[in-house]
């Protein structure tokens, strides 16, 4: 029982030392004054009435939202028909899909920032400081992550089985795929769609370094306000710590019951 | 023959509408990751006149950006160590515990893996920067005398916070090459706590340990923004380097970013290379 208290005070000591910015970040967020004391000294709710009332803050939250949705959107449309097709009709190419994907995921997004800040700044695709180039980064981002998930979703069913049953009652494949085969895998899609759309939230170097002030995403703002309240600060970071929570809280729980 | 000629027809079209669906991904991967990777090679090679290796000198040469390195490495080296000590005695106690603690604290280290980047620097500046809430408390203690967030050791104690969560995800499972009966058998045999660790449970984990580290080290090796938000990009570290040579106002010289690049992602392989060197080496391969 002795060793069972240890590992007890080792979990708890554990969860502290992760918990404990987060909670002293909430409070100062929702304290009037905390200077040298060990508790604040009054709580309230003016820097998050503050933080939402502040117009920079909508439009960077709005266009922060916009574009996750926009590259989520672009990576459903593109992976899950390519997701589909390979474990289908080319299950073989799975193995140089996992090495592909692995390209994105092996390169600091600074390395790759430089070349497409070279690549895209003029010439036939000026896109650099426009939004557009975050869609097609941050495709590359949620490509490795929304690609082994749908196709260890999809090894986990029997497409070929399914499809052959919906051939059986007439359904082309395009049709077959809609029908049978999305609807299995909605549960998987959406939370990776919703784990993506987390991490897309907190990205920073790509945003910073392609675009910036030009379209100012949420972490960009935050970057901005550098020296100004502390308080200001860090309710907007308690504001976007507790959007992700809520994201990943879904994330999970959906990946949960598709067990 | 005429029959083979018509159905050969549909399953070769069949065939190339499949491969069809893959062009807009692997466009997309081409356009926006795999030409700026050959944008990078290719101009780290390119000096003023024609192909040379000139940058790679200047790198190697400068002190200050074998500083650069060193900090990188160095910063990397400790956290990722750090964060694997922390979560190797977290993880083992996390399966010794009861379900509802244990899928409490899971749920939790999933949560604050999201707080990293500038949110997480800035939530340290706040709690313990030069005017921190608990800053000026720890001082009247005595405490924090020496500490300074903006240095190299602040550096090493929010990369360990970063990583913990990561080390944690990926640790966590591996645990389960250890069949609690062999503890018992061991001690059966007479092994003490520190033998069985020392001769059975760490041989045995050795490669999920060394490839967590691998992936911690490249992880913080990679990583940018909460060293740029905490320090405004005035710390030396490999990645501001890159960033501001592109990026900055004064000095923009893309081809040596692009040397710099390629030294790291250099760097980063020939960990992963030693790492599989290794794991062919270690215990679980025989």
């Amino acid at each position: 029982m002795r060793a069972d208290r240890f590992h007890r005070c080792v979990v708890v000591l554990l969860s502290l030392l992760l918990t404990v910015p987060i909670m002293a970040t909430l409070l100062y967020s929702l304290s009037q004054r905390w200077e040298a004391t060990i508790l604040p000294e009054g709580l309230t709710l003016a820097w998050y009435g503050q933080l939402w009332h502040d117009e920079r803050f909508q439009a960077a939250f709005s266009h922060s939202l916009l574009i996750c949705a926009g590259s989520l959107l672009l990576s459903t449309l593109i992976i899950v028909p390519a997701a589909f097709v390979v474990c289908y009709r080319f299950p073989r190419l799975d193995r140089w899909m996992n090495v592909l994907i692995l390209i994105p995921f092996s390169m600091p997004p600074v390395v790759a920032s430089v070349g497409l800040l070279e690549l895209f700044a003029a010439g036939p695709l000026p896109l650099v400081g426009t939004p557009w180039i975050l869609l097609g980064s941050y495709f590359t981002i949620v490509l490795p992550f929304m690609y082994r998930a749908l196709a260890d979703n999809l090894r986990a069913l029997d497409i070929v089985g399914l499809m052959d049953a919906a051939y059986l009652l007439g359904a082309s494949t395009p049709r077959a795929f809609l029908l049978v085969i999305l609807p299995n895998l909605r549960k998987g899609l959406m939370a990776s769609l919703f784990l993506s759309f987390s991490f897309l939230l907190g990205e920073f170097v790509f945003a910073n370094m392609l675009v910036g002030a030009r379209y100012e995403t949420l972490q960009v703002y935050l970057y901005s306000l550098n020296a100004g309240s502390g308080h200001f600060t860090s309710a907007l970071v308690m504001s976007y710590f507790l959007f992700t929570l809520v994201l990943t809280w879904l994330a999970t729980r959906l990946s949960r019951s598709n067990k | 023959m005429v029959a083979d000629a018509v159905s050969a027809r549909p399953r070769c079209l069949r065939y190339w509408r499949a491969m069809l669906l893959l062009v807009p991904m692997l466009a997309l991967l081409a356009l926006f990751c795999l030409a700026p990777m050959g944008w990078v090679l290719a101009h780290s090679v390119q000096g003023e006149h024609g192909l040379s290796l000139e940058h790679f000198w200047v790198i190697l040469g400068s002190p200050f950006y074998r500083q650069a390195f060193d900090n990188s490495l160095r910063i990397s080296l400790y956290s990722s160590v750090i964060a694997l000590l922390i979560t190797l005695f977290g993880a083992v106690s996390l399966r010794r515990v009861d379900g509802r603690l244990k899928n409490a604290v899971i749920a939790l280290t999933n949560m604050t893996s999201n707080l990293s980047g500038v949110p997480l620097a800035f939530a340290f500046i706040i709690l313990i920067g030069t005017n921190g809430a608990l800053t000026l408390l720890l001082r009247q203690w005595g405490w924090l005398q020496d500490f300074h967030l903006y240095s190299r050791n602040g550096l090493i104690l929010l990369y360990t916070y970063f990583q913990l969560p990561l080390g944690l995800l990926l640790l966590y499972p591996a645990l389960d090459a250890l069949d609690d009966h062999w503890q018992e058998a061991a001690a059966l045999l007479g092994a003490s706590h520190w033998a069985y660790w020392r001769h059975i449970a760490l041989p045995v984990l050795a490669p999920a340990l060394l490839g967590t580290f691998i992936l911690l080290l490249a992880n913080a090796m990679g990583a940018y923004a909460t060293a740029f938000a905490l320090t405004s990009g005035n710390f030396n570290l490999v990645t501001v380097r890159i960033a501001s040579l592109v990026s900055g106002n004064i000095d923009l010289e893309p081809n040596l970013a692009a040397a710099l690049s390629v030294l790291l992602v250099a760097l980063l392989a020939l960990v992963a290379a030693v790492n599989q060197w290794l794991l062919k080496r270690s215990y679980h391969a025989r």
